[in-house]
């Protein structure tokens, strides 16, 4: 079963009350599944970086174990704004 | 008996030749050996990232990176002058040895060690073991005084953000970025 970014989204959105999410999805032509999210989640205020990180690898633990390569991104909606 | 010789022989071929092409045997077996000597595996790990000051876990070597993500984590350190480092190398060693590519599909085999200044070598599980120990899913993985710092995506953002020079220094290393 292949992992969709669509998916991915809807997860993240729905797990971490995240208001915004960018998948994209980075595979290239040797690896079946590689994305790169970010995610805005008012969940990460006064979180270091590596729970956050943990918290988005919780959340998709089942499709992590299908997918090849994962980067992340991770922001407060504070944070998120000044950029 | 000959016969019966034979046919014993044959299912055995053909029992091999089931559990080469199907790569999830491979894993079961791989995870039940894994599992008898899980706890002294852990063991082994929680010693290994705590003998040097930085620890990494990366595919190939900070001379031949095998992996973008990897390539990145060893060309940070590089910018901020750490040099002495504890490079784990997760691929097996044999096919590392030999140049071959890793079929990603093949069981994942024995870790080879390599550790830079002071060079050694020493052998523990496959990267499955790396993982569980530090309950994250990807490769690679820094550890900064016997402490998990993330993966590459959190080493480089706290490049960017000068949190890694910061780090360093609680390590008594001082980045070469402040010199340049």
């Amino acid at each position: 079963m292949a992992v969709t970014a669509d998916h991915i989204r809807t997860k993240l959105t729905k797990d971490l009350e995240a208001v915004h999410v960018d998948v994209e999805d980075t595979t290239s032509n040797r690896c079946t599944t590689s994305f790169k999210v970010l995610v805005v989640s008012p969940q990460f205020n006064g979180k270091s970086l590596l729970q956050r990180h943990r918290m988005v690898n919780t959340c998709l633990a089942e499709e992590l174990k299908e997918i090849h390569a994962f980067e992340q991104k991770t922001l407060t909606p504070e944070q998120w704004d000044k950029q | 008996m000959t016969s019966l010789f034979r046919s014993t022989a044959q299912c055995l071929r053909s029992g091999l030749a089931v559990y080469r092409a199907r790569p999830a045997g491979g894993r079961s077996r791989a995870a039940s050996a894994r599992f008898l000597c899980s706890a002294e595996l852990q063991k082994d790990l929680g010693e290994m990232v705590k003998k040097d000051k930085v620890v990494v876990f990366i595919k190939g070597t900070p001379a031949q990176p095998m992996c973008g993500f990897s390539n990145a984590v060893v060309q940070i350190l590089r910018m901020h002058g750490v040099d002495e480092y504890a490079a784990y190398n997760v691929l097996e060693d044999q096919d590392l040895r030999q140049g071959r590519h890793r079929d990603p599909a093949a069981p994942a085999g024995q870790l080879q060690v390599e550790i830079r200044a002071p060079a050694k070598l020493c052998t523990v599980d496959d990267e499955e073991g790396v993982k569980d120990f530090s309950n994250w899913p990807t490769i690679p993985q820094v550890y900064f005084d016997g402490e998990f710092v993330g993966g590459c995506d959190i080493l480089l953002q706290m490049h960017q953000n000068g949190d890694l020079v910061e780090e360093l220094k609680k390590l008594g290393i001082r980045s070469a970025l402040l010199d340049a």
